[in-house]
């Protein structure tokens, strides 16, 4: 009555058909949010005093930069859960997630040096952040290499989910590393103790980019664990019954 | 057994000296490119001389990291010590460490040497000399992880690289930033500080991660 709980949700047999149903809403409610986020943020919102209009990448590139890093959150917490309790379902989640991850991370590099250009004058500089992020994206493509250079899945996947892991550690001492190192972006305006440092007027439609990002990820990364789940589990019973008419 | 693990090991390299001063000739070789590739101004060479040392240190460490586990993985040895009774990450620990002894102590103490060609003075060349030996074992210990990830893959070499040179990435900044910070004035201690602690972390969880590792490599 309450749907499937969370113990049977695991198996891709009960997976593969809630997520199908899941995945229109998500879809729908991640286009509504990036539209209404997007119109707002490129159209209503007012242009900033010191930036003028150039500032509005960050509707973009805050929600990919927000994304790299929670995609590797996720992704870790599926290495885990599947180097613990050997769960399939949370391996495919950490397959599915390291070229989403990587796209996200893509994304806020390109953004945020089209951002620098007009800012700082130059496309590309040797700072905290951006050193840091470009390291992640390191950490993605040798995640994704990884797998690929692995034949049997199994192995493939506690060998990725065991540098996942590594890398979790590792992320925190990058980040200060390269921040003490030298530091030219701007620190931190919406996590403050202090409450964001953005207007509201700017701040409304980023967070509502924020949100459609993140229900994006959500729905992309549903859709491509149920095409892993077609993919490994041809030979299963239950996915011939569902196919037949 | 955890004696004779490391016996064994030193007397290997003992055996195959050209194994072992490969990485130093590397680099001591990668070193002293870098004179040549962005030219041999002092004032240039001076300021830029900690961080050439510093990465041919990281080049020649993941040179030699293949090795670690590979001739043991061939001939079987492997096998054995997964199946001893020792624990695996002690004999780990073990490994490593006796390849630091025969590759990154040398490596460490070479390092003033070429950092001399590079003009730097005697107080920084002790702080780089400081930085190497805390580093150098980081390297080895974040390398093995690595090392045991990508056993037996075919174009192991290749994504090993991939794979380590991220997790590099703090040390290098650290291990050259204690000289920078000397050569200013600022002192090393945090930067040297910042390294022994990295190294106390990986000394408890890299064998660990490491032993992981080869169980998975070699199920």
């Amino acid at each position: 009555m309450f749907g499937p709980t969370l113990d049977r949700l695991a198996a891709p047999k009960f997976f593969y058909p809630f997520a199908g149903r899941l995945l229109p809403w998500l879809g729908w409610l991640a286009a509504g949010l990036l539209l209404l986020g997007a119109g707002w943020g490129l159209g209503v919102a007012p242009a900033d005093y010191q930036q003028g209009d150039s500032y509005r990448i960050m509707f973009i590139h805050v929600p990919a930069a927000w994304l790299s890093m929670l995609t590797y959150m996720v992704m870790a917490g599926g290495a885990f859960v599947f180097l613990v309790w050997r769960m399939k379902l949370a391996d495919m989640l950490a397959k599915c997630c390291a070229p989403l991850g990587a796209a996200f991370t893509a994304l806020t590099l390109v953004t945020g040096s089209l951002w620098g250009k007009p800012m700082w004058g130059t496309w590309w500089a040797w700072d905290a952040r951006l050193t840091s992020e470009l390291v992640l994206l390191f950490l993605y493509l040798g995640l994704i290499a990884l797998r690929g250079a692995i034949d049997e899945p199994q192995r493939a996947g506690r060998a990725t989910a065991l540098l996942a892991l590594v890398g979790v550690v590792n992320i925190p001492i990058i980040h200060f590393s390269v921040e003490w190192w030298n530091t030219l972006h701007q620190p931190a305006s919406l996590t403050r103790m202090a409450g964001p440092a953005i207007h509201p007027a700017m701040l409304t439609p980023l967070l509502l980019m924020i949100a459609g990002f993140t229900v994006y990820f959500a729905a992309v990364l549903l859709q491509r664990m149920r095409c892993e789940i077609l993919e490994r589990e041809q030979q299963a019973r239950w996915l011939t019954e569902l196919d037949a008419p | 057994m955890i004696g004779q693990v490391f016996r064994r090991e030193l007397l290997l390299a003992w055996r195959r000296p050209g194994d072992t001063l490969l990485p130093l000739t590397f680099f001591i070789i990668v070193g002293s490119l870098f004179p040549l590739g962005v030219g041999a101004e002092p004032v240039l060479l001076r300021s830029i001389g900690p961080g050439a040392v510093w990465i041919a240190a990281v080049l020649a460490t993941l040179l030699g990291l293949p090795r670690l586990f590979a001739a043991d993985q061939q001939s079987g040895a492997l096998e054995q010590l997964l199946l001893s009774p020792a624990p695996l990450a002690l004999l780990v620990a073990v490994k490593v460490l006796a390849q630091w002894l025969t590759s990154g102590l040398p490596l460490a103490l070479a390092a003033p040497l070429l950092a001399l060609g590079f003009g730097l003075n005697f107080g920084d060349l002790g702080v780089l000399l400081a930085g190497l030996l805390l580093g150098t074992p980081l390297l080895n210990l974040l390398g093995a992880i690595s090392a045991a990830l990508t056993l037996g893959l075919r174009g192991g070499g290749a994504l090993l690289g991939l794979l380590v040179l991220p997790l590099y990435v703090p040390v290098l900044i650290f291990g050259s930033g204690a000289v920078q910070a000397a050569a200013l004035g600022f002192g090393a201690g945090a930067n040297l500080s910042l390294l022994a602690a990295m190294l106390a972390l990986a000394l408890v969880f890299a064998p660990w991660a490491t032993a992981a590792a080869l169980r998975i490599s070699l199920d």
